[in-house]
Protein backbone atom coordinates (compact mmCIF):
# COMPACT_ATOMS: atom_id res chain seq x y z
CA UNK A 1 0.00 0.00 0.00
CA UNK A 2 0.99 3.42 -0.97
CA UNK A 3 -0.05 4.68 2.83
CA UNK A 4 0.05 3.33 6.45
CA UNK A 5 -2.22 4.53 8.78
CA UNK A 6 -1.85 4.65 12.35
CA UNK A 7 -4.13 6.34 15.07
CA UNK A 8 -3.24 6.50 18.28
CA UNK A 9 -5.85 8.59 20.40
CA UNK A 10 -6.70 12.02 18.31
CA UNK A 11 -3.65 11.62 16.35
CA UNK A 12 -3.01 10.42 12.82
CA UNK A 13 -0.20 9.24 11.26
CA UNK A 14 -0.23 8.76 7.69
CA UNK A 15 3.50 6.71 6.45
CA UNK A 16 3.72 7.37 2.95
CA UNK A 17 5.53 5.30 0.21
CA UNK A 18 6.63 5.08 -2.74
CA UNK A 19 6.63 7.96 -5.87
CA UNK A 20 3.94 10.43 -5.33
CA UNK A 21 2.78 11.93 -8.09
CA UNK A 22 -0.64 13.03 -9.75
CA UNK A 23 -1.71 9.40 -10.34
CA UNK A 24 -0.49 7.47 -6.83
CA UNK A 25 -1.41 10.84 -5.04
CA UNK A 26 -5.37 10.29 -5.93
CA UNK A 27 -5.61 6.96 -3.57
CA UNK A 28 -3.24 8.65 -0.45
CA UNK A 29 -5.90 11.48 -0.61
CA UNK A 30 -8.82 8.93 -0.20
CA UNK A 31 -7.49 6.84 2.06
CA UNK A 32 -6.07 9.33 4.43
CA UNK A 33 -9.14 11.17 3.92
CA UNK A 34 -11.25 8.27 5.16
CA UNK A 35 -9.42 8.16 8.02
CA UNK A 36 -9.27 12.21 9.20
CA UNK A 37 -13.58 12.08 8.54
CA UNK A 38 -14.04 8.62 10.69
CA UNK A 39 -11.85 9.59 13.75
CA UNK A 40 -11.93 13.13 15.33
CA UNK A 41 -8.22 13.85 14.69
CA UNK A 42 -6.19 17.17 15.98
CA UNK A 43 -2.98 16.38 14.81
CA UNK A 44 -2.33 14.60 11.49
CA UNK A 45 1.25 13.55 10.44
CA UNK A 46 2.02 13.28 7.09
CA UNK A 47 5.26 10.97 7.40
CA UNK A 48 7.68 11.43 3.73
CA UNK A 49 10.70 9.17 4.95
CA UNK A 50 9.77 6.38 2.86
CA UNK A 51 9.12 8.88 -0.22
CA UNK A 52 11.20 8.10 -2.92
CA UNK A 53 10.34 10.41 -5.38
CA UNK A 54 8.09 13.78 -5.26
CA UNK A 55 6.68 16.53 -7.60
CA UNK A 56 4.08 19.12 -7.13
CA UNK A 57 0.97 16.76 -6.82
CA UNK A 58 3.01 16.22 -2.97
CA UNK A 59 2.41 19.90 -2.68
CA UNK A 60 -1.26 19.64 -3.44
CA UNK A 61 -1.74 16.58 -1.04
CA UNK A 62 -0.13 18.35 1.86
CA UNK A 63 -2.42 21.45 0.94
CA UNK A 64 -5.30 19.40 0.52
CA UNK A 65 -4.80 17.67 3.61
CA UNK A 66 -3.93 21.05 6.04
CA UNK A 67 -7.06 22.53 4.73
CA UNK A 68 -9.22 19.51 5.72
CA UNK A 69 -7.45 18.96 9.09
CA UNK A 70 -8.24 22.77 9.64
CA UNK A 71 -11.83 22.33 8.46
CA UNK A 72 -12.38 19.53 11.32
CA UNK A 73 -10.61 21.18 13.99
CA UNK A 74 -7.45 20.10 14.05
CA UNK A 75 -3.31 20.42 12.05
CA UNK A 76 -1.29 18.72 9.81
CA UNK A 77 1.76 18.39 9.70
CA UNK A 78 4.70 16.91 7.53
CA UNK A 79 7.38 14.69 8.75
CA UNK A 80 11.39 13.68 7.60
CA UNK A 81 10.90 14.94 4.09
CA UNK A 82 14.47 13.22 2.44
CA UNK A 83 16.47 15.78 0.82
CA UNK A 84 15.73 15.95 -2.66
CA UNK A 85 11.66 16.18 -1.76
CA UNK A 86 12.89 19.19 0.50
CA UNK A 87 13.86 21.03 -2.32
CA UNK A 88 10.58 20.95 -3.88
CA UNK A 89 8.63 22.05 -0.30
CA UNK A 90 11.39 24.73 -0.51
CA UNK A 91 9.89 26.16 -3.72
CA UNK A 92 6.55 25.86 -2.34
CA UNK A 93 6.65 27.18 0.52
CA UNK A 94 4.57 24.82 2.08
CA UNK A 95 6.39 25.08 5.60
CA UNK A 96 4.45 28.34 6.08
CA UNK A 97 1.46 26.55 5.66
CA UNK A 98 2.48 23.42 7.95
CA UNK A 99 4.62 22.71 10.34
CA UNK A 100 8.00 20.49 8.92
CA UNK A 101 9.30 18.33 11.50
CA UNK A 102 12.11 16.18 11.34
CA UNK A 103 11.37 13.16 14.08
CA UNK A 104 14.00 11.05 12.94
CA UNK A 105 17.35 11.00 16.33
CA UNK A 106 20.68 12.25 14.59
CA UNK A 107 22.78 9.10 13.91
CA UNK A 108 25.65 10.59 15.21
CA UNK A 109 26.70 14.13 16.77
CA UNK A 110 27.81 16.86 15.21
CA UNK A 111 26.74 15.49 11.54
CA UNK A 112 23.98 17.92 11.14
CA UNK A 113 24.06 21.76 10.81
CA UNK A 114 23.46 23.61 13.92
CA UNK A 115 19.89 24.38 13.94
CA UNK A 116 18.66 22.54 10.99
CA UNK A 117 15.24 20.70 11.62
CA UNK A 118 14.23 19.84 8.57
CA UNK A 119 17.28 17.81 7.45
CA UNK A 120 18.95 17.72 4.54
CA UNK A 121 18.50 21.68 3.37
CA UNK A 122 20.58 23.58 1.62
CA UNK A 123 20.96 27.15 0.65
CA UNK B 1 27.87 24.78 -30.19
CA UNK B 2 28.37 21.07 -28.92
CA UNK B 3 27.51 18.10 -30.31
CA UNK B 4 25.03 16.10 -29.75
CA UNK B 5 25.87 12.84 -28.30
CA UNK B 6 22.79 10.81 -28.22
CA UNK B 7 19.42 10.98 -28.74
CA UNK B 8 15.61 9.60 -28.14
CA UNK B 9 12.36 9.84 -28.99
CA UNK B 10 9.57 8.47 -27.17
CA UNK B 11 5.62 8.85 -27.63
CA UNK B 12 3.08 7.41 -25.13
CA UNK B 13 -0.98 7.67 -23.88
CA UNK B 14 -1.78 10.71 -22.44
CA UNK B 15 -2.96 8.30 -19.30
CA UNK B 16 -1.68 8.66 -14.99
CA UNK B 17 -0.22 5.62 -15.24
CA UNK B 18 2.26 6.69 -17.50
CA UNK B 19 4.17 9.68 -15.44
CA UNK B 20 5.61 6.89 -13.39
CA UNK B 21 6.68 5.41 -16.99
CA UNK B 22 7.97 8.93 -18.71
CA UNK B 23 10.33 9.52 -15.33
CA UNK B 24 11.82 6.29 -15.74
CA UNK B 25 12.51 6.32 -19.29
CA UNK B 26 14.05 9.55 -18.88
CA UNK B 27 16.02 8.65 -15.69
CA UNK B 28 17.44 6.13 -18.00
CA UNK B 29 18.32 7.48 -20.90
CA UNK B 30 20.00 10.23 -18.76
CA UNK B 31 21.95 8.43 -16.52
CA UNK B 32 24.23 7.23 -19.73
CA UNK B 33 25.85 10.96 -18.83
CA UNK B 34 26.44 9.58 -14.97
CA UNK B 35 24.36 12.38 -13.29
CA UNK B 36 24.56 12.97 -9.64
CA UNK B 37 21.32 11.79 -7.74
CA UNK B 38 20.60 15.69 -7.09
CA UNK B 39 20.54 16.15 -10.72
CA UNK B 40 18.92 13.19 -11.90
CA UNK B 41 16.03 14.07 -9.11
CA UNK B 42 15.59 17.50 -10.09
CA UNK B 43 15.15 16.22 -13.93
CA UNK B 44 12.68 13.44 -13.11
CA UNK B 45 10.58 15.97 -11.41
CA UNK B 46 10.73 18.79 -13.85
CA UNK B 47 9.89 15.73 -16.44
CA UNK B 48 6.99 14.94 -14.16
CA UNK B 49 5.66 18.49 -13.84
CA UNK B 50 5.63 18.80 -17.85
CA UNK B 51 3.70 15.21 -18.57
CA UNK B 52 1.15 15.71 -15.56
CA UNK B 53 0.53 19.26 -17.14
CA UNK B 54 -0.57 17.48 -20.86
CA UNK B 55 -2.29 14.69 -18.75
CA UNK B 56 -4.36 16.75 -16.51
CA UNK B 57 -4.98 20.18 -18.66
CA UNK B 58 -3.95 19.96 -22.58
CA UNK B 59 -6.15 16.65 -22.94
CA UNK B 60 -8.73 17.14 -20.73
CA UNK B 61 -12.16 16.11 -21.74
CA UNK B 62 -11.19 13.95 -24.30
CA UNK B 63 -10.72 10.10 -24.31
CA UNK B 64 -7.86 9.93 -25.61
CA UNK B 65 -4.36 11.90 -26.31
CA UNK B 66 -0.26 11.23 -27.08
CA UNK B 67 2.68 12.53 -25.45
CA UNK B 68 6.13 13.06 -27.38
CA UNK B 69 9.18 13.26 -25.74
CA UNK B 70 12.53 14.39 -27.57
CA UNK B 71 16.02 14.14 -25.67
CA UNK B 72 19.65 14.60 -26.51
CA UNK B 73 22.60 14.69 -24.66
CA UNK B 74 25.53 16.84 -25.67
CA UNK B 75 29.13 16.83 -25.54
CA UNK B 76 29.02 19.07 -22.86
CA UNK B 77 27.37 17.38 -20.99
CA UNK B 78 23.96 19.43 -21.79
CA UNK B 79 20.48 17.92 -21.58
CA UNK B 80 17.56 18.62 -23.72
CA UNK B 81 14.30 17.86 -22.77
CA UNK B 82 11.14 18.48 -24.98
CA UNK B 83 7.45 17.23 -24.04
CA UNK B 84 4.66 17.72 -26.34
CA UNK B 85 0.97 17.53 -26.51
CA UNK B 86 -1.68 18.31 -29.26
CA UNK B 87 -4.29 19.05 -26.57
CA UNK B 88 -6.19 22.39 -25.97
CA UNK B 89 -2.81 24.66 -25.71
CA UNK B 90 -2.51 27.47 -23.03
CA UNK B 91 -4.54 30.60 -22.98
CA UNK B 92 -2.39 32.85 -20.99
CA UNK B 93 0.99 31.54 -20.79
CA UNK B 94 2.22 34.27 -18.13
CA UNK B 95 -0.55 33.35 -16.10
CA UNK B 96 -0.20 29.87 -16.46
CA UNK B 97 3.38 29.91 -15.28
CA UNK B 98 2.56 32.35 -12.44
CA UNK B 99 3.37 30.30 -9.20
CA UNK B 100 -0.09 28.80 -7.71
CA UNK B 101 -2.28 29.96 -10.52
CA UNK B 102 -4.16 26.50 -11.65
CA UNK B 103 -7.50 25.95 -13.60
CA UNK B 104 -7.96 22.52 -11.62
CA UNK B 105 -8.07 23.30 -8.51
CA UNK B 106 -10.51 20.46 -7.63
CA UNK B 107 -7.48 18.10 -8.55
CA UNK B 108 -5.26 19.87 -5.78
CA UNK B 109 -2.94 20.83 -8.27
CA UNK B 110 -1.28 23.50 -6.55
CA UNK B 111 0.09 25.35 -9.53
CA UNK B 112 3.48 24.99 -9.25
CA UNK B 113 4.44 22.86 -11.99
CA UNK B 114 6.41 25.89 -14.15
CA UNK B 115 8.14 27.04 -10.83
CA UNK B 116 9.53 23.73 -10.19
CA UNK B 117 10.61 23.12 -14.20
CA UNK B 118 11.98 26.72 -14.12
CA UNK B 119 13.67 26.09 -10.72
CA UNK B 120 15.28 22.64 -11.38
CA UNK B 121 16.51 23.53 -15.04
CA UNK B 122 18.86 26.04 -16.55
CA UNK B 123 15.92 26.84 -19.25
CA UNK B 124 12.56 26.62 -19.75
CA UNK B 125 10.66 27.75 -22.90
CA UNK B 126 6.99 27.49 -23.26
CA UNK B 127 5.06 27.23 -26.83
CA UNK B 128 1.55 26.87 -27.16
CA UNK B 129 -1.27 27.59 -29.20
CA UNK B 130 -5.11 27.68 -28.69
CA UNK B 131 -6.17 24.16 -29.78
CA UNK B 132 -2.66 23.32 -31.53
CA UNK B 133 -0.95 21.70 -28.59
CA UNK B 134 2.27 22.92 -25.85
CA UNK B 135 5.78 22.69 -26.71
CA UNK B 136 7.85 22.83 -22.88
CA UNK B 137 11.92 22.40 -24.06
CA UNK B 138 13.76 22.66 -20.87
CA UNK B 139 17.68 22.40 -20.92
CA UNK B 140 20.15 21.95 -17.81
CA UNK B 141 23.81 21.01 -17.96
CA UNK B 142 25.08 18.75 -15.87
CA UNK B 143 28.03 19.07 -13.46
CA UNK B 144 31.29 17.94 -14.70
CA UNK B 145 32.39 14.68 -12.76
CA UNK B 146 34.77 16.07 -10.41
CA UNK B 147 32.26 18.58 -9.09
CA UNK B 148 30.31 17.56 -5.88
CA UNK B 149 26.85 17.77 -7.34
CA UNK B 150 25.24 17.65 -3.79
CA UNK B 151 26.38 19.82 -1.32
CA UNK B 152 23.41 20.06 0.80
CA UNK B 153 23.91 16.37 1.72
CA UNK B 154 24.88 16.90 5.55
CA UNK B 155 25.91 13.09 6.08
CA UNK B 156 30.01 13.19 5.35
CA UNK B 157 29.77 9.45 4.31
CA UNK B 158 26.87 9.06 2.25
CA UNK B 159 28.67 11.52 0.36
CA UNK B 160 32.06 10.35 -0.41
CA UNK B 161 30.63 6.68 -0.91
CA UNK B 162 27.74 7.33 -3.33
CA UNK B 163 26.63 10.38 -5.29
CA UNK B 164 26.39 9.18 -8.92
CA UNK B 165 23.28 7.36 -9.23
CA UNK B 166 23.79 3.94 -11.11
CA UNK B 167 21.34 2.93 -13.36
CA UNK B 168 19.36 0.62 -10.43
CA UNK B 169 18.66 4.27 -9.15
CA UNK B 170 16.10 4.72 -12.33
Amino acid sequence: MPVELKIVENKLTAYLSGDIDHHTAAAMRTEIDHALRQNNIKILTLDFSGVTFMDSSGIGLVMGRQKLAAELGGRCRVADPPAYISKVMKISGIGRLCEIVDTRTPVRAGVRRDGEITGGEEE
Amino acid sequence: MKKCINEMKLSFSAVSENEAFSRACVSSFVALLDPYISELAELKTAVSEAVTNCIVHAYRGQSHGTVWIHMRLYSDRRVYIKIRDKGCGITDIDRAMQPLFTTAPEEERAGLGFAVMESFTDQLRVRSSRQRGTTVVMEKTLSEKEDDGYTDLQDTETRGRKLRAGTSLC
